[in-house]
């Protein structure tokens, strides 16, 4: 059923696009019709492709550093109440300033590889899956807090140990819940920090493909990448959205974010 | 029957506690806890609920509180636990000397399964907390004790709400604690359900020393060996309802139905109610 109504939905913006083009009879360099993009698409496959390769290898490495980073910050400063006061500002602050204005720069510090674009999307990733797992770590049920800690009475005195135990085993699972919202959001503005990323400078990329088409009046090839980038962020959405509702069955309210 | 003066509440060490009222087999190795309490004042937030509260947990014996909602109840139960600081001038005293730390199980208002883990792994969350090793045996045999035989690998979210109440009996047998605080643990479930779990709860924990609180007097008639009820303005504790028949009692006899008119007229002169 779900696969039918994309479907659908695919079908029918094709179709308003393709009438678009057609009825007001623009020029291709301004709006190619679909036919004319699916057959660049087919005809230079071998050239997005390769590029499609880069972004999606910055996407996922930054994916990666990302939700690691944000996962091991969040833990520390629940685990550190004090270490909160002093961060919170800085990560709030930090997400006032657009990743699009500090773009320069990373590209000046770590040059024009992949290296700049990776950072970039990890900047993006880190702070909704810092927020949304610490927000989860601070709403365990306190009943189940009470709970945990007369159970720990009996055991191992040391209070790292009673610590991580709790995480392990309470704190955390009760937290994935809210995690996942966090890394949803992470997956979906990925591909954004990577394309900026290619857009400031770099010699490969669907970012650079886009501007290198862009500047040759080639709008049809623009089109094909962008095309290919949607697919490939699309298809990242759905496959973290299933993985991650397979994780959380036990969830008793659990529904895919399409339901 | 009742009597309800404040004058000088029971303290003294109950000794005559053997004297197999439930006939059940009480076989169980260490012999049962006895708790002396004595809360100086009990307050929530900056309001003080109670003063002077003295109660005795007489060993392997359930003891109930019962009191209207908003009374304290549950404040009673949190701060024998720790999970709230004792008051100033408050003591707690077991029988055999040694502190009530680590001692305690407690069983909460809502079952507080572990929604992502089987009801085998829900048993064993104790042990895993404070670092021992799980004793999966001894968790499958108490699920056939409390009637789960075979959902060992079901999730909570598959369960009725009694039986994850069964679960939540089970982890609390689990641990052996000689004091068990039960904190009104059928107030969600159906009446069948209920009269069965309070039966199966009764065999269950006889070996063990029981504070029960609970705002229904049935349930208070058809479980407590000793019942005390909170009401008035302030807030007082009766003395024990002298009830000597055994447990689980059947709520239709006659003198618990008297019984049931007296604790009826003491929760009367509770205003909780209407202040909330």
């Amino acid at each position: 059923m779900k696969v039918i109504r994309l479907i659908v939905t695919a079908v029918v913006l094709v179709l308003a696009w393709g009438l678009i083009a057609w009825g007001l009879d623009l020029p291709r360099f301004i709006l190619p019709s679909p036919l004319a993009v699916l057959k660049t698409t087919l005809t230079k496959y071998d050239i997005i492709l390769g590029h499609a390769l880069t972004t999606a290898l910055e996407i996922f490495l930054g994916l990666v550093l990302g939700v690691s980073l944000g996962c091991l910050s969040a833990l520390i400063i629940s685990a550190n109440r004090g270490i909160k006061r002093w961060i919170m500002p800085v990560l709030i602050a930090s997400q006032a300033i657009p990743v699009f204005a500090i773009a320069p720069l990373l590209v000046l510090w770590f040059d024009y590889g992949i290296t700049s674009k990776v950072v970039m999307a990890t900047l993006i990733i880190y702070f909704p899956v810092t927020v949304s797992f610490l927000d989860g770590l601070n709403r365990t049920d306190p009943a189940w807090l009470d709970m945990a800690t007369l159970m720990q009475q009996g055991g191992s005195p040391s209070r790292l140990l009673k610590a991580y135990r709790l995480y392990r085993y309470i704190k955390i699972p009760f937290a994935l819940p809210s995690l996942a919202s966090g890394l949803r959001v992470a997956t979906a503005v990925a591909p954004i920090g990577a394309v900026v990323g290619e857009w400031v400078g770099s010699s490969s990329g669907l970012g650079y493909l886009m501007l290198h088409a862009n500047g040759r009046m080639q709008t049809d090839l623009m089109f094909a990448a962008l095309l290919v980038l949607a697919f490939m962020a699309i298809s990242l959405f759905y496959l973290v959205d299933y993985v991650l509702r397979l994780a959380l069955r036990w969830q008793p309210d659990q529904h895919s974010v399409y339901d | 029957m009742v009597a309800y003066e404040q004058s000088s509440p029971v303290l003294q060490r109950d000794v005559k506690n053997n004297s197999s009222e439930t006939g059940a087999a009480r076989v169980s190795t260490p012999s049962p806890l006895g708790v002396d309490i004595h809360l100086a004042t009990l307050g929530y937030q900056d309001t003080i609920i109670l003063e002077d509260l003295r109660l005795t947990l007489h060993p392997g014996r359930i003891t109930c509180l019962l009191g209207p909602s908003g009374v304290g109840k549950t404040s009673i139960l949190k701060s024998l636990a720790g999970f709230l600081p004792l008051s100033k001038g408050s003591r707690i005293e077991c029988s055999d000397g040694k502190p009530l730390a680590g001692r305690i199980s407690y069983m909460d208002q809502n079952d507080l399964t572990l929604p992502w883990a089987s009801v085998l792994d829900n048993l064993v969350i104790a042990a895993r907390l404070s670092g021992k090793k799980p004793d999966f045996d001894r968790a499958r045999h108490l699920l056939e004790t409390v009637g789960l035989a075979g959902k060992e690998a079901l999730l909570p979210s598959q369960l009725s709400g009694g039986m994850k109440q069964r679960v939540a009996l089970a982890r609390t047998l689990m641990d052996d604690n000689p004091l068990v605080l039960v904190d009104e643990p059928f107030s969600a479930l159906d009446a069948i359900t209920r009269h069965r779990l309070q039966d199966l709860t009764v065999s269950l924990l006889s070996t063990k020393t029981v504070l029960m609180i609970t705002h229904d007097p049935l349930e208070a008639l058809r479980m407590g060996h000793h019942i005390h009820v909170l009401s008035g303005d302030p807030v007082r504790l009766s003395d024990d309802l002298n009830l000597t028949t055994p447990v689980p009692r059947d709520p239709t006899g006659p003198d618990i139905t008297a019984c049931y008119n007296d604790i009826l007229a003491l929760l009367n002169t509770a205003r909780t109610e209407e202040l909330s």
